[in-house]
């Protein structure tokens, strides 16, 4: 039972974790109707650029330091790249990203070589106790991080004007700028935010008990992928339910995984694309989707 | 004062470069009237609108030649946002309310493209002056307001931005006659409390009656102008309009329709 419990827990702290990364993606894709693919890298920008600086600036600022580069790269990209491409086609946009993706990852693991960085966090190895359960401390501050972040995420998005005019784009573009809303804004907005998220995330991905960040962390994040698929691309609810199912289904497989060995080892990888499957097989549009992707 | 007049001078618009839907397209709303413009579907109404508005990109058309102006500033090639910014606002055909957003969202959003944000409060009571069921509604989602409703709604997130000039697009399609109506009614108001109007209508009864001044466009072209009740007189735009006209006029329209010119040059 205490197994259960601890495998529960953290399957809802990585879950919140690959929620984060899943609100990013929705967030693009709802204000550009643009699928990201390069969302990885920049989880994996903001996370180099915490690893490299924290010995120089302490932890805290070069999680600041993180968090601002990513936001600036997702920018700059949509700056310099989405807006200039005179492709109106959002399949086709999609599809630049799939290069941006190539272009910074290739850098970055050219960067990173063979190393595996440290991220200095505060946190380190510790183990709470609570009633007989051990948790990481890192799988605690995970938890609090992610779920302060998407409240208030969740609250700007209803409350603020910002909130407002990513909303009205979301839903009618045309009319959005009949309004007065500047669409290059909102976009550019989105990217800026969904960098910070995914900053954010890539820290506790590369925190104890991963040994730290290295060239296969872009990996890790694309399981954040089939979150806001199965989620509903274009819900932000479905980003978080997405997130916690894909957190919770991979964490219990890979912990009861000596009770199925019948299927392998490693079952705990290939669990979240499995429930992705099954559910677009019964939900083609996602848990709380709203639209289909693409139209005939 | 002529300072907030809207002027269109030789307007030609065309989409991919192949359909050429204005030809050399003159008009003008002085600043304070109601200037209506009539004809079919496909006469190239709310493409005026969309230069006007600058929203033509999202429809791959593009202005090729003219310009169009708001008190001598130029408004042809600015952005959505900044023709709003100057005092343009459009309520598009089919009033596209955001309907996932509740009313008093809608409102917020149009709010949004307004310069300065002081004005707003003051906006708002002005809207919900004209439209008190908006605020009954104000909780509710955009979407499960009835047509009629909607179209008040959408009215009502144009006035949000305290335009000078009001684009109205087809503002009674598909609305019961008392609804219509009673939207005729609001359009007078919202003219008389001093803002301009462009008003696009197939119910040439309606906008011939709020109007001083109309236009029919015709296949993008402009082929009558003039005072409204001079042309709510004329055979021209009875017949054709209007829907009425002596019987003997009729039978030979009916022998060769109007619309076969398009295709005759």
């Amino acid at each position: 039972m205490t197994t259960f419990i601890e495998l529960l827990v953290n399957g809802v702290s990585i879950g919140s974790v690959y929620a984060l990364i899943a609100l990013g993606f929705v967030i693009i894709f709802k204000a550009t109707e643009v699928v990201n693919f390069a969302h990885a890298s920049l989880l994996l920008v903001g996370g180099y650029v915490i690893a490299v600086l924290h010995e120089d600036l302490g932890f805290w600022l070069a999680l600041v330091a993180g968090v601002a580069v990513a936001a600036v790269v997702g920018a700059l990209v949509e700056f310099c790249v989405l807006r200039r491409s005179r492709a109106g086609d959002q399949h086709v946009l999609a599809i630049v990203t799939i290069g941006v993706d190539i272009l910074l990852t290739t850098e970055l693991t050219r960067r990173i070589g063979t190393d595996v960085l440290a991220m200095g966090d505060p946190w380190q190895s510790q183990v709470v106790q609570i009633g007989g359960i051990s948790i990481a401390q890192t799988r605690i501050a995970a938890l609090v991080t992610a779920a302060t972040l998407i409240t208030c995420f969740l609250l700007a998005f209803r409350y603020t004007s910002w909130g407002i005019a990513m909303r009205a784009a979301a839903e009618d573009r045309e009319t959005a700028a009949l309004m007065g809303v500047r669409l290059s804004r909102v976009s550019m907005g989105a990217w800026a935010v969904a960098g910070a998220l995914a900053a954010v995330a890539a820290l506790f991905l590369t925190v104890f008990p991963t040994p730290g960040l290295d060239r296969s962390t872009s990996l890790v994040a694309l399981k954040a992928f089939p979150a806001a698929i199965l989620g509903g691309l274009d819900s932000t609810t479905g980003a978080l339910v997405g997130g916690l199912i894909i957190g919770l289904a991979e964490s219990l497989a890979a912990g009861y995984q000596n009770d199925v060995t019948f299927l392998g080892r490693g079952i705990g990888e290939v669990v979240p694309y499995l429930v992705m499957i099954v559910i677009l097989l019964i939900r083609p549009a996602g848990l709380f989707g709203t639209r289909e992707l693409a139209r005939v | 004062m002529a300072s907030g007049t809207l002027a269109v001078g030789g307007l030609s618009v065309s989409y991919g470069k192949a359909v050429q839907a204005l030809r050399e397209v003159s008009l003008e709303v002085p600043e304070g009237t109601v200037t209506a413009v009539l004809g079919a579907n496909g006469a190239g109404k709310s493409t005026l609108l969309r230069a006007v508005s600058g929203t033509l990109p999202f429809h791959r058309g593009s202005i090729e030649a003219g310009e169009i102006t708001l008190g001598g500033r130029r408004l042809s090639g600015l952005r959505p946002d900044a023709v709003v910014a100057a005092g343009v606002v459009q309520v598009p055909e089919g009033r596209r309310v955001f309907g996932r957003l509740t009313v008093e969202e809608n409102l917020r959003a149009g709010a949004l493209g307004a310069r300065d944000r002081s004005g707003a409060a003051a906006a708002r009571e002005r809207v919900m002056e004209l439209f008190p069921v908006l605020a009954e509604r104000a909780r509710q989602r955009a979407g499960l307001l009835s047509g009629g409703e909607q179209q008040m709604l959408a009215m009502g997130r144009a006035l949000m931005a305290r335009p000078k000039v009001l684009l109205l697009d087809e503002p009674t399609l598909g609305l019961a006659p008392l609804m219509a109506e009673r939207i005729g009614e609001t359009v007078a108001e919202i003219n008389r409390q001093g803002t301009a109007v462009l008003l696009i209508e197939q119910n040439a009864a309606l906008a011939l009656r709020l109007a001083s001044t109309a236009h029919v466009l015709e296949v993008g072209r402009v082929t009558l102008s003039g005072p409204a009740d001079a042309l709510a007189a004329s055979d021209e735009v009875r017949r054709r309009y209007l829907g009425v006209g002596d019987d003997d006029a009729l039978e030979p329209r009916f022998q060769r329709p109007p619309t076969l010119e398009r295709w005759a040059g």
